[in-house]
């Protein structure tokens, strides 16, 4: 499957290495000279835009290039709840997508070896989420626990929430479906990982008296940890920016709002341009941050 | 064999994991059967109404074309861009194999709300008034890098010895391409552009950055979730969904059925 392809790092084919270089240039020019346009230049231009000061002269959300280094201490204090928010949230849906997807990754990759067309058939289940559209899904969870849904009326009356109390709007619905939505970027790659794991390895740990639990603690767990690295990696990053699940209109409130919620309405709704592009380039920051020790621990030929 | 708990409770936890995912996915199906009104909250019985006259509802299929079109369009590009570098990637060696790795992850790892402010403002900066087009070639971009990942993994498991036996046989680079490198890439390049439309379809959040007053089927249903979105939506979901699966389902039997042919031959 397309996805699974992530956690994987296939050695480079063994073909030797060949003569032309204008090949190469010809094969990689034209896409990397799309990104170059159309991913790194707007990069630069958000960094830009983020350094504008207003317009003196000019009307609202005019503004002119400067180099105003404030814009960045400004959004840091004014959105330091939403920045903390969404680092939380991001980090309790990736923590729980782990949890949830560990077992089943390995139930999948391990235990279904001996039936391939059952293994391929679970892995179309995982990524069955992602063939329905991301935001009918996510209303699909609001509908359910609504307020007037049979679960909050049971929840309601076996006293677990109280009579004022519902489940939309609370981060705790929003994790839910951070959790929900990004999950097989999680199975995905410990499925990849697991599936490759050498089972001879846990039938030597027993062979030396290791309990289940140590065999999995010093076996399976340190050679599944290149797709717990880019699972984590995979679910964290998109979680930290998504808007959907935190918005209003959604499973949150205006109190569950996280950066991407502040991106959105600063740039489209009241036309702020240099403070949501001053959050985005820090966003972007602490996800290059994240990255390169990944890099650091794995190199690049794994990345992809 | 021993039987215990213990063996069952992997398989049993499964289980339940499949019905969590799938648990949305059921219920967006049950409701596009609700013969609703103007919003879809509460069940008001069977009908298969709103699956014969999708179109009635003003805006869904107009949207829903929006969204197969910028779709095609950006999958032809991605594809043919995306599978160029893969190739390169896998059977050249050359220097800045690192920084070109790292380009194309990093379209992957941003979020979606930076490449989407990005981009829109680049398209202010340059006066490039927004609709369709700036919605596909903010598509291409973000689609690209994911037709590399995919392709790339069908590069690096082509047998060499194939096109080596091609080049023993005097057939020139040219021939040696399309008759044996591109015929064997053919499947991981069409599961990448599957993938690719897919993206495309489903992106709500990059492209409501680079849209102007153009609807996709996606922004169609955040417009409407404020007043509630009409059952016609489930109806495109779930219909594109079963689409997708038949798809995917048909290409993992196909290739079952090939294996075990080539399994008997052997």
């Amino acid at each position: 499957m397309a996805f699974a392809a992530f956690g994987s790092s296939n050695a480079p084919a063994s073909a030797k290495p060949t003569r032309s270089g204008k090949v190469v240039i010809a094969l990689l020019a034209p896409g990397l000279a799309y990104l170059g346009a159309f991913f790194l230049t707007p990069l630069f231009a958000l960094i830009m835009v983020s350094l504008e000061v207003p317009d003196p002269n000019g009307g609202y959300a005019e503004y002119v290039p400067a180099f105003e280094i404030g814009n960045y201490f400004y959004v840091i204090s004014e959105y330091l709840p939403h920045i903390l928010r969404s680092f939380g949230y991001a980090l309790a849906a990736t923590v729980l997508a782990l949890v949830i997807s560990y077992p089943l990754a390995y139930f999948i990759g391990v235990k279904a070896r001996p039936w391939p067309l059952l293994q391929k058939l679970m892995l179309t289940l995982v990524i069955a989420p992602f063939f329905i559209s991301f935001l009918l899904r996510t209303l699909a969870w609001k509908q359910i626990f609504s307020n007037e849904s049979w679960i909050v009326s049971t929840l309601h009356d076996i006293g677990l929430l109280g009579p004022t109390q519902y489940v939309v709007g609370t981060p705790f619905m929003v994790i839910f479906g951070l959790t929900y939505n990004f999950i097989p970027f999680m199975t995905l790659p410990l499925y990849t990982s697991l599936e490759r794991l050498d089972l001879r390895y846990l039938e030597a740990g027993s062979d030396l008296y290791a309990s289940p639990s140590k065999v999995f603690r010093k076996v399976t767990l340190p050679l599944s940890m290149p797709g717990i690295i880019s699972g984590t990696l995979l679910t964290f990053i998109p979680i930290a920016g998504d808007y959907i699940n935190a918005s209003g209109d959604f499973l949150g409130s205006s109190s569950t709002s996280m950066i991407g919620n502040v991106i959105e309405s600063n740039y489209l709704q009241i036309n702020d341009y240099p403070s949501a592009s001053a959050l985005s380039v820090l966003l972007m920051g602490v996800i290059l941050v994240l990255v390169s020790v990944y890099v650091k621990k794995s190199g690049t030929e794994d990345l992809l | 064999m021993r039987f215990s708990l213990g063996k069952l409770t992997l398989p049993l936890y499964a289980v339940l994991a499949f019905i969590y995912l799938l648990i949305p996915i059921v219920y967006t199906f049950v409701f596009s059967f609700n013969n609703s009104l103007k919003t879809n909250l509460i069940w008001r019985g069977f009908t298969f109404d709103k699956w014969t006259n999708v179109c009635q509802r003003e805006g869904v299929c107009e949207a829903f074309g929006n969204s197969v079109f910028i779709g095609l369009i950006s999958t032809i590009f991605a594809t043919g861009l995306g599978t160029m570098i893969a190739i390169a990637l896998v059977r050249y060696r050359f220097k800045f194999r690192s920084s070109v790795n790292l380009l194309l992850f990093l379209p992957m790892a941003t979020p979606e709300v930076v490449l989407g402010a990005g981009l829109a403002s680049q398209f202010f900066n340059l006066g490039v008034q927004k609709g369709i087009w700036t919605i596909i070639i903010a598509h291409i971009m973000f689609c690209l890098s994911f037709v590399v990942v995919t392709v790339k993994a069908r590069v690096a498991s082509l047998d060499p010895a194939l096109e080596e036996a091609g080049r023993d046989l005097y057939a020139n680079p040219t021939q040696v391409f399309w008759k044996i490198t591109f015929p064997l890439l053919l499947p991981g390049i069409a599961s990448a552009a599957l993938l690719s439309f897919a993206l495309s379809f489903d992106d709500f959040i990059i492209t409501n950055f680079n849209a102007g007053s153009d609807m996709t089927f996606p922004r169609y249903v955040y417009t409407a979730a404020a007043r509630g979105v009409p059952a016609e939506a489930n109806v495109i979901g779930c219909a594109v969904f079963a689409l997708a699966i038949l798809i995917v389902l048909a290409t993992q039997i196909n290739g079952e059925v090939k294996r075990r042919r080539l399994a008997k031959v052997h």
